[in-house]
């Protein structure tokens, strides 16, 4: 069984569907239950919206345990701002994480924010950008390098372990858009709306043991 | 190379059919949203926008059938718009499978319906409409009521204040040039995307894949937006996308 976790925070309903649209045999369970999701086989964290209130959401639901236990033994997704949550810290409302993994979670600074051509770019990033691979992972199998994967976020992670980073994409800047540790990885981006590159990446994560 | 622009096919859609898409060649039931979006998912559209601009209150429902159907064939993100006039529809929305809802009259009425919406469910979601007409020399005003009511509001500033209360995007469409084929009203999508650091759709007037272009190179959009010519089978979204490439714009081929 594959548990999304509900903690109460945006539309999960996008997530269970391309997961059981590519894993049609598996049982795809929306829970906020920590009993369902520490007997999953597999647990997706997404998020939408702003951490803070996401983290205060998780925690009234008394679910911070489970998910920390489950990002410690299981195959373990996290998604957009289900992967913000797994760090230390958030510019965010200045939030605390979970801090699974080391570093903090970035505004893009409005400076920094023009291209090479001299044109502004817009916060949040929303859209199709490029992901570089930069492990070789299970969940990657069969995805080409470079594909594009659907963004919308105005946060992005820095890891303190540089060992982590799983992809990097441009805007302008390289950032990071995908980290590997251990049974945990987590995306920027939403796999649930990248066409063939992102059911591939849910199907891999639903065949992965978690060993990497 | 990096984000790409964005090609969204827009569905006008009334009491569960599309209908600028009746003359659509080559598909067996012409008017069936689902299957429209599902072609157009194909030929690598970027998103997909849905409009109900059902009139009655009877059709109303049938919406959130087509997206619930639509949500579970094609992953890519769907905007719906039409009709939204409270946090509960922009819910019942995002429920059925809507990655972004689209308020336009609403939002100029209750402006807190934005920034409320916003803050339950994320600026990612919500997208404002804005429906502008050209009053005088670079001065466009905002319509409401599909275009028959005059606000009294200026189009950039509008935007702005909409960006402010916690838009994500904004989707602006120039009824000057709605259904015309005469290529969007540039200055007006150019005056209103530099004055924002939310991404612009740009809307209306789309006639051929330079109008495409242009609303990228010229107006500064950061997405484009056309119905009737992919409806009625002049270009594909593969094709409008080739064309982009080749005038140097960064697209998801």
């Amino acid at each position: 069984m594959i548990a999304v976790v509900d903690y109460g925070m945006g539309n999960l309903r996008s997530v269970a569907k391309a997961i059981e649209h590519v894993c049609p045999d598996s049982t795809v369970l929306i829970t906020s239950d920590s009993k369902e999701i520490l007997s999953a086989s597999h647990v997706v964290f997404p998020g939408q919206g702003a951490m803070p209130d996401c983290m205060r959401e998780l925690d009234s639901r008394g679910l911070r345990d489970a998910v920390l236990q489950a990002a410690k033994e299981k195959p373990f997704l996290g998604i957009c701002i289900g992967l913000q949550m797994l760090f230390e810290f958030s510019e965010e409302g200045n939030v605390a994480g979970l801090g699974v993994l080391k570093g903090k979670v970035k505004r893009f600074p409005s400076e920094r924010m023009t291209n090479e051509a001299g044109e502004k770019l817009k916060v949040p990033h929303i859209g199709w950008n490029e992901v570089e691979q930069t492990v070789s992972h299970p969940v990657w199998n069969g995805i080409e390098q470079g594909s594009r994967f659907y963004f919308v976020h105005s946060y992005y992670v820095e890891p303190g372990e540089q060992g982590i980073i799983a992809a990097c994409s441009r805007y302008p800047f390289r950032f990071v858009s995908a980290v590997a540790k251990d049974n945990i990885f987590a995306v920027q981006f939403h796999p649930e709306k990248s066409q063939h590159a992102g059911l591939s990446l849910l199907r891999n994560f639903s065949e992965w043991d978690g060993g990497f | 190379m990096g984000l790409a622009k964005r090609i969204i096919p827009c569905l006008d859609v009334t009491a569960g059919r599309v209908v600028k898409g009746v003359n659509f060649v080559g598909l067996r039931d012409a008017g069936d949203p689902v299957e429209i979006a599902r072609r157009y998912d194909e030929q690598g559209a970027d998103e997909l926008t849905f409009l109900d601009i059902t009139a009655s209150s009877d059709g109303r429902g049938l919406i959130f059938r087509i997206i619930e159907d639509v949500a579970s064939q094609v992953f890519i993100p769907l905007t719906v718009g039409g009709g939204v006039r409270s946090v509960q529809d922009v819910r019942n929305l995002l429920n059925a499978g809507a990655d972004k809802v689209s308020m336009n009259t609403s939002a100029v009425s209750n402006p807190e319906l934005v920034s409320e919406a916003s803050s339950r469910f994320g600026s990612q979601c919500i997208v404002v409409a804005i429906d502008a007409k050209k009053t005088a020399e670079n001065k466009w005003e905002v319509f409401t009521h599909g275009g028959r009511k005059q606000t009294g509001l200026d189009a950039i500033e509008w935007a702005v204040r909409m960006q402010q209360m916690g838009a994500g995007e904004i989707l602006l469409t120039s009824m000057d040039r709605d259904g015309t084929k005469m290529g969007f009203d540039l200055d007006l999508t150019r005056s209103v995307s530099d004055a924002l650091d939310i991404p612009l759709i740009a809307s209306g007037g789309v006639g051929n894949l330079e109008h495409l272009a242009e609303g990228v190179t010229k107006g500064h959009a950061d997405a484009v937006l056309a119905a009737s010519i992919f409806h009625y089978g002049e270009y594909t979204v593969r094709e409008a996308k080739e064309y982009m490439k080749a005038r140097h714009i960064e697209v998801r081929l």
